[in-house]
């Protein structure tokens, strides 16, 4: 049965090569004999704190953090590569591992505390929320305000197209996972997406797979916009900068708002620390207080619920996207747009 | 035989079996409905979403193109948190989605939408299908979507509501039960008081029921007075037989007495003598027996409608003593009266039938030269009237059983006697709703007899 799923997934994502590519991967050794494998999409310096925080209670356990784009982690676990849990800011593609039959169920006091919106059955669980933004340096505004919707900034990269020419960067959604969820998300949602896409697309954007070289580019002054960038990592990485040219802004008419979700492979080994690990980040994630984790909390997204925008819904409806021929028609329309 | 159990029990079982079974009737037909109606509302989403996909189908150069609307699955995903599965071929060959997922066993009719069960991945999906044909290029291409649900959803909402539907069940049932419990006992209250009235009769009370009664007691009713009726017929002819056959020999009695006691008289010799006296105690013995059946059918006949006439039981003991004096006399006995005035309601003849027999028993079995005594008391709720001898006492036997009939005591021999004496004065008292006390005499050793009787 799996591998004629796992044929659908390889032509769900037609992207080339099957070997996992992990991007980095550190082993912080614990004192006793049981390891923890993690398989993430956040980078290792995002997630350096959680883990030294996760083993100050329980030192004896080893944990092998691994990072991959979301897309790779998705093959390894639909692969059935060895992992204990997989955190991934790609809902969609986590959606479609639970729902083919990849994830495990778990329940515990902690996952029960969860909302409704924050979980799918008892296989994923969502333990932070995380709003798309825009990064941009007010540098190029000149006099004007700053963009507060789409409209806004459509008429601003209109007005002056020669301050953005190459210097526009987004997600390139045909690499990226959560860019993919993020152009999808958006152009079901509003229709100024494609009427922005457009505009960008005639002004020669840059393409990038990940939210922190968006950013980094920003601050270097290469780029003077960077769209739909992961608010976490931009205000993460905004907070060790002292130009204060470099601004995030929520765009107002619309804005996504991503889970980040965490499932229990279904051939994880280990899957009572798995437990113990996913009560700890579901402790953090509901936390109250405004302390100081890299990544925002569950409960803001119930501030942002107050705005109009919920947080994406986890459902099998993430899983229209992904579909090999929504896709194929999605990205050509994106190429079109993008690409001219 | 097999144990009868109460006809209240019994009904209450049988309405709480009719209850549970109805219970559980209940609780099955509403279970099923439950899961008929979460299986129905899972296949119109099915259906809905198979169509939304459908209806996407269309032809493009020739070529079956076709995009998934959001939709289709969001409103699968708003029913439950259930696993989708989907699937679309043209012409047989697979679209896009899951080439294993179980496609429609029959070929579908165009637009008609054909449901299945089916396991996939390890678990039990429900698959909607329908077929739509596109035009691709010059032949129409036959275009299959299925879309399939697993049944979680289905499964916890249909057994929320059956739980629902039991705990609903078990409590109707307990509610049945209870009222079960008092629809028996009302509907036998009727029966239960019949009974009462039944059984608060009297021993002699032969009268017909008179009460109402259900319909159904009706019949019982009937039965039971007409028995009675029989009964009292046969009783009164009984007693009229003694009485007639009693009064027809004490008449003969007597002139066969007189004429013994003038043969008596003239008789030559102590041998004829001796014989004639013997003659005169058997026939003295004959009539006093006769007497005694006439006394006791008496009774029987007039308790079966007392006098209540109201009396002063001083006087009453007073005018039999009177009457009894000369026979006392004979054997030098005396009657000592001590009487107090003691008012009861009552048939004077049936009591001073009573009293009489008493005495002349007492009178009978005392020695010569002795005293009998009589009191007469009353209380705040009895009066009595205490006659005690100086006899030889009632025997060995138990008391109580000297007050049948034709019962003589173990220490009566030589002494004439019917045995109805006792017999008599003990249904007169009942039938007066008092009682007659047997026990020896408290100042002697004799015999003690009290009469008790309700105050008037």
């Amino acid at each position: 049965m799996r591998h004629i799923c796992l044929a659908l997934c390889l032509s769900v994502l037609a992207l080339p090569g099957l070997a996992q590519e992990i991007e980095a991967r550190k082993v912080y050794p614990g004192t006793g004999d049981h390891s923890l494998r993690i398989i993430s999409t956040a980078d290792l310096d995002v997630f350096h704190p959680y883990i030294l925080a996760f083993q100050k209670a329980r030192p004896d356990l080893t944990v092998e953090y691994s990072v991959a784009s979301s897309v790779e982690l998705y093959k390894a676990i639909r692969a059935e590569a060895e992992y204990d849990l997989a955190l991934s800011s790609a809902m969609d593609l986590q959606m479609q591992l639970a729902n083919d039959g990849f994830a495990q169920g778990y329940r515990s006091t902690r996952t029960d505390a969860l909302p409704d919106w924050a979980r799918w059955r008892d296989l994923i669980y969502a333990f932070t929320a995380e709003p798309a933004v825009v990064v941009l340096s007010t540098k190029v505004l000149g006099d004007r305000p700053l963009p507060a919707t789409r409209q806004d900034l459509i008429n601003l990269l209109r007005t002056h197209p020669d301050r953005f020419v190459n210097a526009v960067g987004t997600y390139d959604v045909r690499e990226s996972g959560l860019g993919y969820l993020f152009a999808t998300q958006e152009a079901r949602s509003t229709d100024a997406y494609w009427r922005l896409s457009e505009v960008m697309g005639r002004l020669l954007p840059r393409l990038f797979c990940c939210s922190s070289q968006m950013v980094e580019e920003v601050i270097a002054g290469d780029l003077a916009l960077a769209y739909n960038v992961l608010g976490s990592y931009a205000s993460e990485r905004l907070a060790r900068e002292t130009d204060d040219t470099i601004r995030i802004v929520r765009m107002e008419d619309f804005a996504n708002v991503m889970l980040r979700t965490a499932i229990i492979p279904a051939n994880a080994r280990n899957t009572d620390d798995a437990g113990a690990m996913m009560d700890w980040l579901l402790e953090v994630g509901l936390r109250e207080s405004a302390d100081a984790w890299p990544l925002p909390p569950l409960n803001k997204s119930s501030a942002a619920a107050t705005t109009g925008f919920g947080p994406i819904r986890l459902g099998p409806a993430l899983m229209i996207y992904l579909d090999p021929l929504n896709r194929r028609a999605f990205l050509e329309e994106w190429e079109n747009a993008l690409e001219q | 035989m097999i144990p009868q159990i109460s006809i209240g029990r019994r009904l209450t079982a049988l309405l709480a079996g009719v209850a549970a079974v109805l219970s559980l009737l209940s609780w099955s037909m509403v279970s099923g409905l439950a899961r008929q109606a979460a299986a129905q509302s899972q296949d119109n989403v099915l259906a809905a979403s198979a169509t939304t996909i459908a209806e996407t189908v269309r032809s493009e150069q020739g070529e079956v193109r076709l995009e998934l609307p959001y939709s289709a699955f969001s409103m699968l995903g708003a029913i439950s948190e259930d696993r989708v599965f989907y699937k679309v071929t043209a012409g047989g060959t697979l679209l896009t989605g899951y080439a294993d997922l179980p496609a429609p066993r029959a070929d579908p009719a165009s637009g008609r939408i054909t449901f299945q069960t089916e396991d996939y991945l390890g678990e039990a999906v429900r698959t909607a299908s329908v077929r739509r044909n596109v035009l691709a290029g010059t032949r129409a291409v036959p275009v299959d979507v299925t879309v399939a649900q697993t049944l979680g959803g289905v499964r916890a909402i249909s057994g929320q509501l059956s739980r629902t539907a039991a705990g609903l069940s078990i409590a109707f049932f307990i509610v049945a039960v209870g009222l079960s419990a008092l629809a028996a006992r009302t509907s036998l209250r009727p029966l239960n008081s019949f009974a009462q009235a039944v059984s608060r009769r009297g021993p002699s009370d032969l009268r017909p029921l008179r009460r109402d009664t259900p319909s159904e007691l009706a019949p019982l009713r009937s039965a039971l007075n007409r028995l009675m009726d029989r009964l009292g017929q046969s009783i009164r002819r009984s007693e009229d037989f003694i009485a007639e056959a009693a009064h027809r020999v004490r008449t003969p009695l007597a002139t066969v007495r007189t004429q013994a006691e003038i043969a008596l008289r003239s008789a030559p010799d102590a041998d004829a003598r001796q014989r004639l006296r013997q003659i005169i105690r058997a026939v003295d013995e004959s009539s006093r027996s006769a007497g005694q059946l006439l006394d006791h059918a008496t009774v029987a006949f007039r308790a079966e409608d007392l006098a209540q006439d109201r009396m002063d039981l001083g006087v009453l003991v007073t005018q039999t003593a009177a009457a009894l004096e000369p026979t006392a006399t004979m054997k030098d006995i005396r009657l000592e009266l001590d009487t107090a005035p003691a008012h009861v309601n009552g048939d004077a003849v049936l009591l001073d039938s009573a009293l009489r027999n008493i005495l002349d028993n007492a009178i009978k079995y005392s020695p010569e030269e002795t005293t009998v005594r009589i009191k007469v008391r009353a209380a705040e709720k009895t009066a009595r009237i205490t006659v005690s001898d100086d006899g030889p006492g009632l025997g060995d036997g138990p008391a109580r059983a000297l007050t049948g009939r034709f019962c003589r005591g173990s220490n009566t021999e030589g002494i004439i006697g019917s045995g109805l004496g006792l017999t008599i004065a003990a249904e007169v008292l009942e039938a007066h709703g008092g009682q007659l006390d047997l026990g020896p005499n408290p100042e002697g050793n004799g015999t003690c007899v009290t009469f008790v009787l309700p105050s008037a």
